[in-house]
């Protein structure tokens, strides 16, 4: 018995240990983006500009993207497919990216992913030691709610960057985010490992909550995307009336992907993870009725996962009807956000219920 | 058609070339979303002289403007109004109490407001989500839907029931193109066509000169699957509410419970709910055992609870022993059972002054904090007679803790919720009880309007704590407490029989396979025109429209080119020539020619 308390207690503090480093790590791959930033501004790209403004650029790079397939086995060569853009879409190029082209930014932005992978794995070993020292699994109260929330957030974005997808970019929001996630976790949201309350022992504490928890990730790496959209359609929308944009916003958004993309971007991220959320919503009813004797009570935070869910169904619908889309379907997606955070931390801090346990 | 805005209703996206007109038939109908038409300020039209003239005047217009509603109701603009409308209506329930789940706050918050309160009362911000305006909601939201799917279902039908659209005529203007020349003849081609299409699992056809091709039919099945099913939801849970029951019985350690209407300590059901209903069984709690946090920050937090209860089902079932716990109802048919309170039940004997015993048994009584520091009143009615012999009522008010600070700590509450140093503390009365008044009146209150204390020698109040065991006497020879060492625990059972669980449950998941395969699936059609060119060449151009702009949809089309162009390849002579010289690749294709067309 007193074997096992200083085992745990030991695992504890060794996961305190792991979640201070993985704080440490993750600064030094916040510097470096910076400094991939940093030195991306001194490229001087203006594809956007280019497209949106010079006559001449527009027919210069259409057809837009070509998709060349080498036949695999390279006995015949396959037909090429020709791909052309939607009708009346702004035909911007995607931007190169932070580093803007320049090497040494390029050299920094892949030593903020290193340290970002790295970070990820020294914090993911924090999570586990957590999860080890109170022999469950570490969700049980907000601290550890956010330490593996920032955990999987980071995780999405390195899938997203191991399946090639262009996303690098996300890099130095979401580092900062992540950043002050743990900061919160720490100071505040701190509580001692420790065990379950009785209503808690269930299975359905791993399927609920790790569904919560990886689509609230996922919502967020789509609510980034969904800010930058807005931004970079701004930008975007004042070259094409002739306007001047600042040097900053140019600077920054030029490297940036184009809106189209990063509109579609935001919209796969969560269009991917919104069925997800609705099975988090009904495996929680299902926990609901054999532990509260109810599926649905509009306990609070039942009834903000239900806003939250009809703000996104909103934004989804949103996005295909005619004079919703775009920048106010974006804005409805910002909202569905807005549901998502405070039903994670606002219900838990200012309104109670049901789902608070230990302390917060 | 007069106007075109809004063209889509419940989800997905339209077509990604924007402009269906542009594409003829061969765009129609990937979506099933029905087109909206403007309607002129009246609909009646010219009126005829005369009262009949007038009558049939009415009648359009009243119809013209039932249509009218109907169309805006079924709009997809309406319906996200109302999707916005239901999230912010849910917003109130979550801040404000709820009668349903908390009475007594709604009633503190009743009294700290005095103008608000009668106002939100109005308003029905107390009962949010069975309020007239929420219901309202969510009512119109789904005729919405219903007149939303109905008739997306028969035009899907009629899609499956019919064969994909013919070849446009300019394949180039598509989202998707690859052309080559070849020396195969433009038959074989297209049979060749079909044939790797249909391996693919593309519904195709040769129509004309062309092979028609389609794919991804589930998304539009998903879609409608998971609309209805969130209607049958939406019944179920009606279902249920207006069927279910719910009860709740505190049972002592050793006592049982039969499923009776007059066994509840209290109980609740939908109005069409009867009696009858109840299913029948009985248990008897054998024992209970809370378990708790001894060290650390968390201290006194419980960790298990178990009620081991021993239950037949119906009037003559055999005895079953199991173990209820938090997560872990008891299920008897319809029936559930659970385990959702606990407590002490302190045993004590009363006797009078002859030293007859006039009460003994387990007085449960309700704990007021997380250590389970309890309080009640133990009752003795009939069977007692004071010193002089006359007829009397005992009461005692009691004050349990399962941990006792000790003695001279100043505080009476308990420091743990487990059974460590239990001490009762009991005040001892003596009158009227108020039964005899018919009143109903609460077992854990001593009404003691009537009654009047027991004073000691000194004239003080008479009161004591007791431990296990020891007894505390009437003054006057009225007999005596004792604090027995048997102490019982209880259990809070709570009986919920809610039918229309299992149709929920079949809809939620039926939501969620609808909702992925209308958000994954892609629907696209592909086509393959195989033509003879001016100079005997065949040419061979493919071509594929999808609904959004996938960037699946060209590789798709790539890699179906290649195995056309397997069996059909480039003509031998033209290999080594330039690619770019293919024609339709090297003309930058006008953009949004066809947006601007009506």
């Amino acid at each position: 018995m007193t074997f096992a308390t200083a085992t745990n207690e030991h695992l504890a503090h060794l996961s305190n240990t792991l979640i201070y480093s993985a704080m440490a790590v993750y600064t030094l791959a916040f510097f470096a983006y910076i400094a991939e930033w940093l030195f991306g501004s001194r490229s001087k790209v203006a594809r956007t500009a280019n497209a949106l403004t010079t006559d001449g650029a527009r027919s210069a790079q259409a057809p837009a993207v070509r998709v060349r397939r080498a036949g695999g086995t390279a006995v015949l060569e396959r037909p090429k497919v020709v791909t052309r853009a939607a009708a009346g879409a702004r035909d911007v190029p995607d931007g190169p990216g932070a580093h803007g082209g320049d090497e040494q930014g390029d050299l920094y932005g892949r030593v903020a992913v290193s340290l970002t992978v790295l970070a990820f794995a020294v914090e993911l070993a924090g999570v586990v030691a957590r999860a080890a020292s109170v022999q469950r699994a570490p969700w049980g109260n907000m601290y550890e709610f956010n330490i593996t929330f920032s955990t999987v957030a980071v995780g999405v974005y390195l899938a997203l960057l191991a399946l090639k997808k262009n996303v690098r970019w996300l890099g130095l929001f979401l580092i900062t985010t992540v950043l002050l996630d743990l900061g919160l976790a720490v100071t505040v949201l701190y509580t001692a490992s420790d065990q379950l309350v009785p209503a808690l022992h269930s299975y359905w504490l791993y399927i609920h909550v790790s569904t919560a928890i990886l689509c609230g990730a996922v919502f967020y790496v789509g609510a980034v995307g969904t800010i930058l959209y807005l931004f970079k359609d701004s930008y975007e929308s004042k070259l094409a009336s002739g306007g001047k944009p600042g040097t900053f916003a140019t600077s920054v958004l030029e490297r940036l992907p184009a809106s189209a993309s990063l509109d579609k971007f935001a919209y796969r991220v969560n269009a991917a993870v919104f069925p997800l959320w609705t099975f988090t919503i009904i495996a929680g009813a299902i926990w609901a009725e054999s532990a509260w004797g109810r599926y649905w009570g509009w306990d609070p935070k039942e009834t903000w996962a239900f806003i939250t869910w009809v703000a996104y169904a909103c934004y989804l619908h949103a996005r295909s009807t005619a004079g919703w889309k775009g920048r106010k379907a974006a804005y409805i997606a910002l909202i569905a956000f807005g549901c998502w955070l405070f039903n994670y931390y606002g219900v838990n801090i200012f309104v109670g219920g049901k789902h608070s346990y230990a302390g917060v | 058609m007069s106007d075109t805005r809004s063209t889509d209703v419940h989800s997905d996206e339209s077509p990604a070339n924007g402009s269906e007109a542009d594409l003829g038939e061969a765009g129609s109908q990937l979506s099933t979303a029905p087109t909206e038409t403007a309607m002129p300020g009246s609909f009646g039209g010219s009126r005829a002289p005369g009262p009949r003239g007038w009558v049939t005047w009415t009648a359009r217009e009243i119809i013209g403007w039932g249509r009218w509603f109907w169309r805006q109701l079924t709009s997809m603009r309406v319906a996200l109004l109302l999707l916005f409308l239901l999230s912010l209506g849910a917003i109130p329930g979550s801040l404000i109490p709820q009668s349903g789940t908390d009475a007594l706050k709604v009633q503190d918050f009743m009294d700290a407001h005095t103008t608000l309160g009668p106002i939100y009362e109005k308003l029905g911000l107390f009962h949010v989500y069975s309020s007239v305006w929420f219901s309202a909601i969510y009512i119109l939201l789904f005729i919405s839907l219903i007149g939303c799917i109905v008739p997306r279902t028969w035009q899907f039908v009629g899609q499956l029931r019919g064969r994909p659209p013919g070849a446009p005529k300019r394949l180039t203007r598509l989202p998707a193109y690859a052309t080559w020349r070849t020396d195969a003849d433009p038959e074989q081609v297209r049979e060749a066509a079909l044939k790797v299409l249909k391996r693919r699992r593309f519904r195709a056809h040769v129509t004309g000169d062309a092979v028609a091709a389609e794919k991804g039919y589930l998304r539009e099945a998903g879609n409608l699957a998971f609309h209805v099913a969130l209607i049958v939801m939406l019944i179920a849970f009606a279902w249920g509410q207006l069927y279910k029951s719910e009860g709740n019985k505190l049972v002592v350690e050793g006592d049982g419970f039969s499923n009776t209407l007059t066994q509840y300590d209290d109980f609740k059901s939908g109005s069409l709910f009867t009696d009858d209903d109840l299913v029948p069984f009985s248990f008897k709690l054998d024992r209970f055992t809370g378990t708790y946090e001894r060290s650390g920050p968390n201290k006194g937090t419980p960790r298990t609870y178990e009620a081991a209860i021993t239950y037949s089902v119906g009037a003559y079932g055999k005895d079953k022993k199991t173990t209820v716990r938090v997560n872990e109802p008891l299920n008897i048919g319809d029936a559930k059972v659970y385990l959702v309170s606990h407590g002490y039940a302190p045993t004590v004997t009363v006797r009078d002054g002859k030293g007859d015993i006039v009460f003994q048994g387990a007085v449960p009584l309700l704990p007021i904090d997380s250590n389970a520091t309890s309080q009640g009143a133990v009752k003795v009615y009939d069977g007692y007679r004071n010193a002089q012999g006359v007829h009397d009522q005992l009461g005692f008010a009691a004050f349990f803790v399962p941990t006792f600070a000790g003695a001279g700590k100043g505080t009476m509450y308990s420091q743990f919720p487990g059974l460590d140093f239990p001490v009762l503390a009991v005040t001892a009365y003596h009158g009227d009880l108020g039964v005899n008044a018919g009143i109903p009146q609460n077992v854990y209150q001593l009404n003691t309007k009537n009654l009047k204390q027991f004073k000691d020698a000194k004239g003080n109040k008479l009161t004591a704590r007791l431990l296990p065991g020891e007894s505390m006497t009437l003054p006057g020879g009225n007999g005596s407490i004792t604090f027995d060492k048997d102490i019982k625990e209880w259990a809070g059972f709570q009986v919920v029989q809610q039918p229309g669980n299992g149709w929920a449950l079949g809809g939620a998941l039926a939501a969620i396979f609808g909702l992925a395969g209308s958000l994954f699936i892609q629907r696209r059609r592909v086509w393959v025109r195989a033509t003879t060119g001016a100079d005997g060449v065949t040419v061979v151009e493919m071509a594929g429209l999808g609904r959004s702009e996938s960037a699946k949809l060209p590789e798709e089309l790539g890699d179906l080119a290649a195995l056309v162009h397997d069996r059909a390849p480039t003509k031998t002579d033209e290999k080594d020539a330039d690619p770019d010289q293919e024609p339709g690749a090297t003309t930058p294709v006008p953009a949004a020619e066809g947006a601007q067309k009506k």
